[in-house]
Parts: structure tokens; C-alpha cells; sequence
């Protein structure tokens, strides 16, 4: 509850980054990080769905402890977050048809990005406050990016180099995810001193 | 992504149980349902409760899905189908938490995000949608304890080598120094990408064979 908004920060930012250190949003981190161009839209894109939906569902669940129907939190935050991923597609229809068609099928997939949902899940169970959640879910959803662009600039990389045949698609793309997780990892020490 | 094409093409004449279970296994063939995957094995007993709680909410939703396929619109059936499938995980949330607190402690968030596991939604939109209820519903049987095998192929290798024990009971003797880097998220990575690097290799000697016994 008292938690510094610092401390919130660099937590879910670093030291528990979502993708890295706690696996959420894996199906796109592994599917989208191909190019770099559509790994940082798609990771802008889920950084505006994450963060509307957080404040809505903020608000959302205040009437649902309102009316003692905390049961039906996981469903109502699904439909939340729907209705949040329809709107953000309109938008950039809208907005930006050239964007709208590089993204295609990935955007109505964000729903069933785990990131997504977890993040109203995650400020639920802890009890953060409105300013609390909103910084929580800008710091998750930048993890989120960040370890995208960075994986798809790693692998921007790779395509040049001779790699065993053996290992070529997911299995490499794993092995990258791995050291790029394990330099992450160094991170932790930094949860301990604030 | 050649792999999600290969998934909707899939042929109609394997049995969908045994097509879930092995042919077309979800995490080995597929590459779907990666987050719990990875955050969840890291000992068999949590791989295995996971597993369970995946393909019950892909039996019964499935069997609803199914069931009022032709009722809801082409438009709002993703919505429909995660509706449907947010009911299942609510009725498994509860269930864990009746049947054993520490399994619940243990998955934690992982529990109410199957919902936003893209297994269960491919599957969904691609099968259930379009099926009768009892296929439908053996599909979501195979798909999901194709799931828990796969689940405990990783969990099994990233107990014994990271605690070097096997469902709590220490296997390798006292002298072994855990290998703790496999219980922590590197581990999950790297567990994974052998097990899909052991599935390609076997896979290219099974066609080398192949090809040599044709120009035999």
C-alpha cells in the first residue's frame, strides 16, 4: 500500500520485468519480435491498451467491491480490455491505415495478451491506489516494449550470421530470450536496497 | 508463425483427441500457450495442476462454445468465445482453491490468465467454432492434455536439474549440487528451447531416413 511510486517503478520495469522475468505476453514477444519496425508499434499499442484499460478497470472494480460481486472480476476485466482493443483499432484505422494494415492480425490478438490482463489483476491483489496503478501499468507496459525492441533488434542482427539449420525459428529466438533474460536477472539486486 | 498456419489447415481425418495429445501438440508443434509454459514449470507438481486446470476450462467451454456456434454473430464471436471462456476459469479458480491452497498459492495469477492464453482461444476460433459439441469437446480433451504432457516434459527436467529432486522426492542423491539457474526464468528459456531443438532434430533424422530408404 505504501510503496513508493520509484520503487513501483523500477520493479516493474527492471527487476520484474512482465516478459522476461515473469513470462506474461510471451505469444507476441515471440511472434512480433521478427522487425524491429513492428516490434516498437505493436509495443507502443500495447502500452496505450495496458494503461486505458488499468484506469478503467481501477474504476471498474471499485463498484464491483460496491456490490460484493468480486467473482466476476476476471470476466468483467476481459471485457474491459475487449472493448479497450476494439477502440484503440478504430482509432488507428482511423488515424493511420498504413499502421493498421502492418499490425493485422496482432491487433485484435492483444486481447489475449496475458500482459494485458494482468496488469488490472496484479493492482487489484496488491492495492494500489488510482496513481499507484497508473504508474504501474506505464512502468509494466514499457518492460513489456523495451524487452520487445530489444529482442527484435538482437534478432535483426542474427539473420545475418550463419546459424545452425537445426536451430532456426522458435528454438533460436528462445535461446536469445534466455541470455537477454539472464542479463536481466541482474536487476534483482536493485529490489533489495529501496 | 509457419507453425499457427499449419494449426488452422489442420486435416479432419486424425482423431481430434489423439491430434491434440501428440500430432499437433500445443506448446511442441504449435508454439501457443507459452506464458504459463514457462512460468509454471518449474516443478512438476505446479505443471501438472496447471495442465488440469487448462484442459478443464477447454472441455466445458468448448462443449458451450459448441453448442450455440450458430447463435452468435460472425462479428462478436471472439468477444462471445472469451466470455464464454472467462466463466470456465471463475468455476476453475474456485475449484483450486477448494481442492488445495498451496497448488492455488503456487499458480497465483496464472490461474485467471488462462483466459488470455492464446491456446485457448485458437483453439476456439478454430475448431470449436465450427465443430459439433462432442468433437469439440474431445479436441479440448487431447489439446489440453497435450498441454499438461508438454507442461511435464519442461517441469520434469527443470525440477531434477534445478532442486534435483522429482514431485518433492530427491532423486539425485545428496552429493548434487542444485543447478539453480533452471528454477529461475532463464531456465524456463532454455529447458524449452531443447526440448523443441530435440523435437526438430529427431524429426530431420526420421525425413533423412526416410529419403535414404527411397533411393534405396
Amino acid at each position: 500500500m505504501n510503496e513508493s511510486l520509484t520503487h513501483i517503478f523500477l520493479d516493474s520495469f527492471l527487476i520484474n520485468n512482465f516478459v522476461l522475468c515473469t513470462f506474461l505476453g510471451m505469444c507476441s514477444f515471440l511472434g512480433l519480435s521478427g522487425k524491429f519496425s513492428t516490434a516498437w508499434r505493436m509495443g507502443v499499442s500495447v502500452m496505450f491498451v495496458i494503461t486505458v484499460s488499468s484506469v478503467l478497470s481501477w474504476f471498474t472494480n471499485i463498484l464491483l467491491v460496491k456490490y460484493h460481486a468480486e467473482y466476476l472480476r476476471i470476466i468483467i476485466f476481459i471485457i474491459i480490455i475487449a472493448a479497450t482493443v476494439q477502440l484503440t483499432e478504430m482509432f488507428i484505422k482511423k488515424n493511420s491505415p498504413a499502421l493498421f494494415r502492418e499490425l493485422g492480425i496482432y491487433l485484435p490478438l492483444i486481447t489475449t495478451n496475458c500482459a494485458v490482463l494482468a496488469v488490472p489483476l496484479f493492482q487489484t491483489s496488491r492495492g494500489y491506489t488510482l496513481v499507484q496503478s497508473t504508474v504501474f501499468s506505464i512502468a509494466a507496459s514499457g518492460g513489456y516494449c523495451a524487452a520487445l525492441v530489444l529482442l527484435s533488434l538482437v534478432r535483426e542482427r542474427i539473420e545475418l550470421s550463419d546459424v545452425v539449420s537445426l536451430a532456426k525459428g522458435t528454438a533460436l529466438t528462445l535461446i536469445l530470450a534466455a541470455i537477454l533474460s539472464m542479463a536481466f536477472m541482474g536487476f534483482a539486486g536493485m529490489g533489495n536496497a529501496s | 508463425m509457419t507453425a499457427e498456419k499449419q494449426a488452422v489447415t489442420i486435416t479432419a481425418d486424425t482423431h481430434p483427441f489423439l491430434n491434440g495429445l501428440w500430432k499437433q501438440n500445443p506448446v511442441f508443434v504449435m508454439v501457443l500457450g507459452m506464458c504459463p509454459t514457462l512460468a509454471i514449470t518449474n516443478s512438476v507438481r505446479n505443471a501438472i495442476s496447471m495442465g488440469l486446470a487448462t484442459t478443464f476450462v477447454m472441455v466445458v467451454s468448448y462443449g458451450m462454445i459448441s453448442a450455440i456456434r450458430k447463435l452468435i454473430p460472425k462479428q462478436v464471436r471472439i468477444a462471445s468465445f472469451i466470455a464464454i471462456i472467462a466463466c470456465g476459469v471463475t468455476v476453475v479458480d474456485f475449484l483450486v482453491k477448494a481442492i488445495s491452497i498451496p497448488v492455488y498459492q503456487a499458480l497465483g495469477a496464472y490461474i485467471p490468465l488462462i483466459v488470455s492464453n492464446c491456446l485457448t482461444l485458437e483453439r476456439a476460433e478454430a475448431y470449436a467454432g465450427k465443430q459439433p459439441v462432442i468433437k469439440s469437446m474431445l479436441d479440448g480433451l487431447g489439446m489440453g492434455l497435450g498441454f499438461a504432457l508438454a507442461l511435464t516434459c519442461l517441469g520434469m527436467v527443470r525440477e531434477v536439474l534445478g532442486a534435483g529432486t522429482f514431485l518433492g522426492y530427491p532423486v539425485l542423491g545428496s552429493h548434487f549440487e542444485p543447478w539453480v539457474l533452471f528454477l529461475l526464468p532463464p531456465g524456463g528459456f532454455i529447458s524449452l528451447a531443447m526440448w523443441l531443438l530435440f523435437f526438430a532434430w529427431r524429426k530431420e533424422r526420421a525425413a533423412k531416413l526416410a529419403a535414404a530408404e527411397a533411393t534405396q
